[in-house]
């Protein structure tokens, strides 16, 4: 009863003050097609393609070959240790069909290197190849529960898929940095029809509080915030339950606005601190992870589970079930299609993630990742809210008409970027902090105009990363040009240098002949030059000893090498007379 | 199965230009009509001829430029320059004085500058600027506004006849004058006591300072309605309007014979029309939030200049063309300050790197 009271207090009351950040807009949400049914296992398909990379950094390494029989949960590639790498586990059980380039969801439809395992549907795990599940994190020190999350093959999966364990080892291993004072657990969700983290946080909201407890202890930390947007009423109330008693974690429930699930946003409106400029949530003693990244830290510490599936929304209005599946990484967007029912014939967009920050996929037979949060199956008119009598979406002149600036949550200047972009002045558009824009697509949306603002940043973005990777290497060709010329200079100095000072001592000695000349009648002067030339025939002397002793060691040598058994003795002799005719 | 790729955000809002624009013709209808009620027929003739003018000028231009008609007619802003130039002139202007304008205001300040967007200076002030310089008679001649309830001097044909110059006004002169702005300045500069020149004018005392006042206070409420709907930002009309409230103020609390007081200079006049409507044309105005107040302050200050120690009685057009150049050092001295920067960081660098790059 006690409890009850207290988490009815709990739900209701929020004390703790926000803050907001600047612009940020609302868009149709469309949370209600996909949020009604419940998780559900999206079954294993007959083929799985998993990149070897998923994330930026280097590929992993395969640790099989094919043809080999591979368990569920089985490592498969290792993480590559001299570049930034995760490990990918084999989702189901199967036999390696192929390692080789397959088409990858990627805005530019890259092709990379994948695993592709066919299933065999058993899912057989074997003991050999799974993680021990860790009952008490408590008595594990940190740096082992990092390396079991680092062998779990953890990303960050809020969609930067950032190897989990690099950033928190980063932010336990560095001595000289900030410690990590307060965790931030992202369940903003802020994106437009995505629902994995609502359904998620519902349905597994005990799990998450665990993950959380074992990342607080991993890191140390304080607290914790866990920071859910206010229409996401159930996960919060799930959230608060799980946590009821842990007085170190707290939900906090924060306006629904579009980004706030930005790291820096959700940041800002928790704690009212702003992160530096290019710096790192640590450099404020902060800590962000996605809640779905808590719950396979979880798995991976509390279950001994690794990284082989996630919780994926399909959705749009050309899916005819839209619902959220548990997925294993590696099965195909035409696989998630059907499992919803299939596809309408208004799909003519498949879009990985939201429609404010996604790509556009070209094909459906791709493989989806770790990344892969929302598969949004849509007709294009669903995309634009249009219209109104007059209305043309044909993108227009920018008329300077503030809107994107006041939408733009880093309180940047995009309609002056956008200016300064389309005159190619890079650096102008530098100067307005293009580095800033975190490409949340805001200004897009709100622009009359229509013009796609984005595209443009991202360009800019390319051009000076070019323009500064062209002028490193000028600057480094520069370096070395300009030492050449100093080397030359230097040598040629030197040269100078000496000859001048040959030609000083030259100079003197003249001097001092003509002196010498001049006071002819000096004894100690004529003893001077006599001892000079004495001294020089001795110096010659001693030069010429020396290479006659040379001489006649090297011929000592010969004739010691000549020595042949037997003939010892007149050899013996030979040196001897070669020795004494040294000697006279 | 295939799908249409292109790059994110797929989103996009109902928000539009021609929504934009729209909204400033709506806001323009109570002023005008209160207008029409003052001087007659003569408003709505200036402002359906602008109109047409304007539509027809452009399409020209955007013919020769080779550019899609539809979408750049459809964006209305032709028509906002038309009747935002129609507003500032006097009724039963000749037509042709009044194409020349819209000429200048559509081809010259426009067009040649590269369309919708591009365009460095307020199109429709250009035109007003460009009249003013070369018809001063014809564009200070008022007719005289009509008290509240009673009818306009000419109807609907005649209006059209005085226009098309098919009939000539014998007594053009005695049924015009210049607007009380232009009145007082005249008697000022004559040396005549403000209160003086009130009590001599008779028509200054009620029905044409009403005249004014009220078509202000329904520009006003026009400008209410753009702030409102997020058309304009609170910063130009606010920062103008107060500045010459203070400056006139000020002055004529320092001789009140001299300067005309404040409640002259924001009603009587295109200040209200300006100040909502046409300092705030977004393309030609500053961007920036800083940057709007500063803009709007000079615009207010220059304003108060020209009136009261230069050549014209009204001074919008001028004001705004001048501060029209500084906008683009406006801009770059105002920028915000950006998520995650100290303030005016970003100005200090700037300038430490342009000084860099200069060396």
């Amino acid at each position: 009863m006690s409890q009850s009271s207290n988490k009815l207090t709990q739900n209701t009351a929020q004390t703790r003050k926000l803050w907001s950040f600047h612009g940020g807009v609302h868009p149709p949400y469309h949370k209600d097609d996909s949020n009604k049914l419940a998780i559900k296992f999206a079954g294993i398909p007959e083929y799985l393609v998993l990149p070897l990379r998923q994330h930026i950094g280097t590929d992993a390494e395969p640790c099989i070959a094919v043809g080999d029989k591979v368990f569920k949960n089985q490592l498969i590639a290792q993480h590559n240790q001299h570049g930034l790498s995760a490990n990918i586990h084999a989702p189901s059980s199967g036999i390696i069909s192929a390692i080789e380039k397959r088409a990858i969801a990627h805005p530019s439809a890259l092709h990379a290197n994948c695993i592709v395992i066919k299933t065999d549907g058993k899912d057989v795990h074997s003991d050999a190849d799974t993680l021990t599940p860790i009952s008490d994190y408590k008595d594990i020190p940190p740096e082992e529960l990092v390396e079991r999350i680092q062998q779990a093959g953890i990303v960050g999966l809020g969609g930067a898929v950032f190897p989990t364990s690099v950033k928190l080892a980063g932010s336990i291993k560095n001595p000289s940095q900030k410690k990590v004072k307060t965790l931030i657990i992202n369940g903003a969700e802020c994106e437009p029809y995505i629902t994995c983290d609502d359904l998620l946080m519902r349905e597994k909201s005990t799990e998450i509080i665990t993950g959380i407890e074992i990342l607080l202890h991993l890191l140390n930390a304080e607290e914790c915030l866990i920071g859910v947007e206010d229409n996401k009423a159930e996960a919060i109330r799930s959230l608060r339950n799980a946590c009821t008693g842990n007085n170190q974690i707290e939900v906090v429930s924060i306006p629904t606005i579009y980004p706030s699930g930005g790291e820096k946003q959700l940041i800002k409106i928790l704690t009212g601190k702003e992160i530096p400029s290019g710096g790192l949530p640590l450099a404020l003693g902060l800590l962000e992870q996605n809640v779905g990244t808590v719950y396979s830290i979880y798995q991976a510490v509390v279950e001994g589970k690794p990284l082989v599936s996630r919780i994926i929304t399909v959705t749009g209005n050309g899916i005819l079930h839209p619902q959220n599946f548990e997925v294993l990484i590696g099965s195909s967007f035409a696989h998630l299609a059907k499992q919803a029912g299939g596809t309408t014939k208004m799909a003519d967009h498949l879009i990985m993630g939201g429609p404010m920050m996604g790509f556009a996929l070209e094909d459906d037979n791709i493989p989806v990742v770790k990344a892969t949060n929302c598969a949004l199956f849509t007709s294009s008119t669903a995309l634009r809210e249009s219209n109104s009598a007059f209305s043309t979406q044909a993108t227009l002149p920018c008329i300077r008409c503030g809107k994107c600036m006041e939408a733009c949550p880093a309180n940047l200047l995009p309609q002056q970027m956008y200016w300064h972009i389309r005159a190619k002045d890079f650096e102008k558009a530098e100067a307005h902090n293009l580095k800033d824009c975190i490409e949340c697509g805001c200004c897009n949306y709100v622009c009359p105009s229509h013009i796609p603002l984005v595209d443009y940043y991202r360009f800019a973005k390319n051009e000076l990363r070019d323009q500064s990777i062209a002028q490193e290497k000028a600057d480094l060709s520069r370096e070395r040009h300009e030492f050449l010329l100093f080397r030359k200079e230097r040598e040629k100095r030197e040269r100078d240098e000496k000859r001048a000072a040959h030609k000083a001592a030259l100079q003197k000695k003249k001097a001092a002949a003509a002196k010498a000349k001049a006071d002819g009648k000096d004894d100690n002067n004529g003893d001077a030059k006599a001892d000079a030339i004495k001294a020089a025939l001795q110096r010659a002397k001693a030069k010429k000893d020396a290479r006659d002793k040379d001489a006649s060691l090297a011929k000592k040598d010969t004739l010691a090498k000549s020595i042949a058994p037997g003939k010892e003795g007149t050899a013996i002799n030979k040196v001897q007379k070669a020795d004494k005719k040294d000697e006279t | 199965m295939k799908f249409k790729t292109n790059t994110s955000p797929f989103f996009s809002s109902t928000n539009n230009v021609s929504a934009v624009m729209l909204q400033v013709l709506l806001a323009l209808i109570p002023g005008t009509l209160a207008m029409f009620y003052f001087f007659g027929w003569g408003i709505l003739f200036n402002v359906v001829l602008a109109i047409l003018f304007a539509v027809v000028l452009e399409t020209t231009a955007l013919i020769i430029r080779k550019r899609p008609i539809l979408p750049f007619i459809g964006d209305l802003s032709a028509i906002v320059t038309g009747w935002l130039l129609a507003l500032s002139l006097p009724p039963l202007l000749p037509w042709w004085i009044l194409f020349i304008g819209i000429f200048f205001a559509i081809i010259v300040a426009k067009h040649l500058y590269g369309g919708l967007g591009y365009n460095p200076f307020n199109p429709a002030m250009v035109g007003f600027a460009v009249l003013i310089i070369s018809f001063p008679l014809e564009m200070t001649q008022w007719i005289q506004a009509q008290g509240l309830g009673q009818q306009p001097n000419f109807g609907f044909i005649e209006s059209l006849n005085i226009i098309f110059g098919i009939v000539s006004v014998p007594d053009w002169d005695a049924i015009t004058m210049a607007t009380p702005l232009d009145e007082i300045k005249t008697g000022l500069s004559n040396g005549t006591p403000y209160s003086d020149i009130i009590k001599q004018s008779s028509y200054l005392q009620s029905t044409q300072q009403n005249s004014w006042l009220w078509s202000s206070l329904a520009f006003t409420l026009g400008g209410i309605w753009l702030l409102y709907k997020k058309v304009i930002h609170w910063q130009i009309p606010v920062a103008l309007i107060s500045t010459l409230v203070i400056i006139s103020t000020i002055m004529h609390l320092y001789s009140s014979d001299n300067f005309a007081p404040p409640l002259l200079h924001i009603f009587s006049g295109a200040t209200i029309l300006g100040a909502f409507f046409i300092a705030t044309d977004p393309i030609s105005a500053s961007t920036t939030p800083t940057g709007k107040l500063i803009y709007g302050a000079s615009i207010g200050f220059i304003i108060y200049v020209i009136r009261t120690w230069g050549n014209y009685p009204d001074a919008i057009a001028f004001s705004v063309l001048i501060m029209n150049m500084a906008v683009p050092t406006i801009d770059y001295f105002t920028q915000p300050r950006t998520f995650g920067h100290k303030s005016f960081a970003t100005k200090k660098r700037d300038i430490g790197k342009n000084n860099g790059s200069d060396s």
